[in-house]
């Protein structure tokens, strides 16, 4: 079997056996292994299932379940951009469409030379300060087209730099 | 040494507060001048972020939006000693945005250093936890219930009610948890004072614990505020080594400790059972009540769920009494609301108020209409499960009943305003795609009943059988409202409903040909 990239079945199991002693370890953990491999590999399902004496399945269901959790690694940048109501109220949902037509994606999807992933999410609390979106886990906002672009542009050539 | 106070609340980073703070100490430092900078949490007025305050002999001066460009001329204008330039709103409690309210929960809110708790003592803190200890458990209890504190995440149960159920339940070990899944997009209000006044909510916990007879205490916190996370863990730490959580908290002999725990992107987790299996390690799932969580919550123990604005109002009733926190307020809705006014406004921010503004009195008044300068068309009120309400219905006073009456609901107080461009079919249909993207899965209504809901939004907009399809979507609607297990499928329906009702040309064929 080939192992997932960047996926350490070692590093996985310390990882999981630092929750040993914590009430409702599940979610805890898969932070933790999404923190450090930047995805949650099918791998880890077994090991945990068997940590917190639960079947594959349960755990699988719970993986499933939460949108956050990945099954592969992302692109090296991330966008999460806000469709909820406030954001839309200030045109979000054209924003998105050209922001995403402009690059060639869909939301959930990366970049072809995997530099970018653009998610969407509902509500960062920036309800006064539409459109927003968490860049790189930092917030900007008051978004149009060329903010937005230049924002992304920036993140992007920061790490060829 | 002049002192500088700048917010580090997202919204005022959002819009480059980083960069403004980096500027002012490189300006002041070329030019000679000693300042300190202060970076404290928002006072809300999020439409003059980046508000810069200057600590005068008059109190502190604003000026507001400063982008980093506008820094060397803030200087010019001498704004160390509150010189004029045109971005000066004079003293900050004297705008009318503040001056207008009643800051008793975000009283400290945009003022403080939120990870101070020199800061925090000097204005009030553990005040409210003292009392506590002194008047003890019942009494404690009793002056929240006759505060009329209502559950503020949106269902408004008396909070005294749900402690006293929680504290008379016979267990060998009881929780609090606290709801800080802020899913509702426009509201803000647990997010701005967990990043600006984090200690609040860990003195409302311990109050809560004390009254209950908890010895351990969970924060549930939307993955979606990684910053509030980081905040809230450090004033964690803070409060730990400084005992006020831990083993007999300054000497009471009371024991309680918090933990933190991330959500992972579910908004279903807002609701009080999901985010109890969530807590457990499972899929958020919603439970059948009975049993309810306060018989049988966390780990089957009894269990107080409350939201983040229930528990931090709790430290000023503590302190100052429960009459007067009731003589805020109209009817059953005693205390004070903060408003979260936002989406398309002129003025958007939080507003901390008593309950009792019309609804056209906040969004005209003190929003100042859209930002985009046409007529407003509709408010969403309560998050993405409330009604859509037009402006013939801005005479309805901000209350829980006044608002059910009128079939909306207040919610957790978010305002989403919307001008004259809003296609109110379309988000008819995105309440009903949002509801299908975030459903459990548990009971039927709302697991199917919110795709067939996008299909027949689909259908009318397309012209297809439209009143067929209008009369299909709204018994679709009665049979989630009445048949869901939880407030998600069961107030999907209020947007839908609502925008049928109050915008029914939106759904006629002749509209919508026209697009």
């Amino acid at each position: 079997m080939v192992e997932a990239p960047g996926w350490d079945a070692r590093r996985a199991r310390e990882i999981i056996a630092e929750f040993s002693g914590v009430e409702g370890a599940m979610l805890p953990i898969l932070h933790a292994l999404q923190g450090e491999f930047g995805y949650v590999a099918e791998d880890a399902t077994p090991v945990i299932a068997e940590a917190l004496n639960l079947s594959r399945a349960e755990v699988h269901g719970v993986i499933s379940f939460y949108h956050d959790f990945r099954h592969a690694p992302a692109g090296r940048h991330s966008l999460k951009l806000c469709r909820g109501e406030a954001c839309q109220s200030m045109g979000s949902e054209a924003l998105a469409q050209k922001f995403l037509a402009g690059r060639s994606l869909g939301w959930h999807e990366t970049s072809a030379d995997g530099s970018l992933t653009v998610d969407p999410v509902y509500c960062l609390g920036l309800c006064s300060s539409s459109p927003a979106a968490l860049l790189d886990g930092e917030p900007i906002a008051r978004l149009d087209l060329a903010s937005l672009d230049e924002a992304v542009d920036e993140a992007l050539a920061e790490a060829q730099a | 040494m002049t002192r500088i106070f700048i917010s580090k609340d997202i919204a005022a980073l959002a819009v480059g507060a980083n960069k403004t703070a980096a500027r002012l100490e490189a300006e002041a430092k070329a030019r000679g001048l000693a300042v300190e900078i202060v970076r404290t949490g928002s006072r809300g007025m999020y439409f003059l972020e980046t508000l810069v305050e200057v600590e005068t002999a008059g109190g502190r001066i604003g000026y507001g939006p400063v982008a980093a460009p506008d820094v060397a001329s803030l200087f010019d204008a001498g704004f160390l000693a509150g010189g004029a330039h045109p971005l000066r709103i004079g003293r900050t409690e004297d705008h009318p945005f503040m001056a207008r309210q009643n800051r008793l929960t975000f009283a400290r809110c945009g003022i403080i250093d939120p990870t101070s708790l020199a800061d925090y003592e000097s204005l009030g803190g553990w005040r409210g936890l003292a009392r506590a200890i002194e008047i003890g458990p019942a009494a404690t209890i009793a002056e929240v219930l006759k505060s009329g504190l209502r559950g503020r995440g949106g269902a408004g149960f008396p909070t005294g009610i749900k402690w006293k159920t929680v504290a008379d339940a016979p267990a060998d070990r009881r929780y609090v948890v606290c709801n800080f899944d802020e899913g509702d997009s426009g509201t803000f209000a647990d997010r701005m004072i967990v990043e600006g006044d984090p200690y609040a909510l860990i003195e409302g916990m311990t109050i809560c614990a004390l009254a209950i007879g908890a010895s351990k205490g969970y924060v549930y916190c939307r993955s979606e505020y990684p910053h509030a996370g980081k905040t809230f863990s450090e004033a964690l730490g803070l409060a730990r080594s400084a005992g006020y959580l831990g083993s007999n908290i300054k000497g009471s002999g009371l024991s309680f400790d918090i933990e933190l725990r991330m959500g992972a992107g579910a908004y279903v987790c807002g609701e009080e059972t999901s985010l109890l299996e969530s807590l457990e390690g499972r899929r958020g799932i919603v439970r059948a009540k009975p049993p309810l969580p306060a018989h049988k919550g966390l780990f089957a123990r009894p269990t107080v769920v409350n939201n983040v604005l229930s528990l931090v109002a709790i430290p000023t009733i503590l302190e100052h009494g429960a009459d007067f926190y009731a003589s805020f307020g109209m009817g059953r809705s005693r205390g004070t609301m903060p408003l979260q006014i936002a989406g398309n406004v002129r003025f958007g921010g939080l507003f901390e108020t008593a309950f009792g503004l019309t609804l056209g009195e906040i969004v005209e008044d003190i929003g100042g209409g859209t930002a985009t300068g046409r007529p407003v068309r509709a408010v969403q009120c309560g998050g993405p499960l409330g009604a859509y309400f037009p402006p013939a219905l801005f005479d309805t006073p901000f209350d829980y009943e006044a608002f059910a009456a009128r079939d909306g609901l207040i919610g957790h107080g978010g305002l989403v305003v919307f001008d004259d461009t809003v296609e109110m079919a379309q988000m008819a249909r995105f309440a009903m795609e949002f509801c299908a993207i975030e459903s459990c899965g548990k009971c039927t209504p709302c697991r199917i009943g919110s795709t067939r809901g996008v299909e027949v939004v689909d259908k009318i907009m397309a012209g297809d059988r439209v009143s067929e399809n209008l009369a299909l979507l709204e018994d679709l609607c009665q049979t989630m409202k009445f048949g869901s297990l939880c407030a998600l499928g069961g107030f999907a329906p209020y947007p839908v409903l609502s925008a049928m009702r109050h915008f029914p040309e939106d759904f006629s064929p002749r509209a919508l040909a026209a697009e």
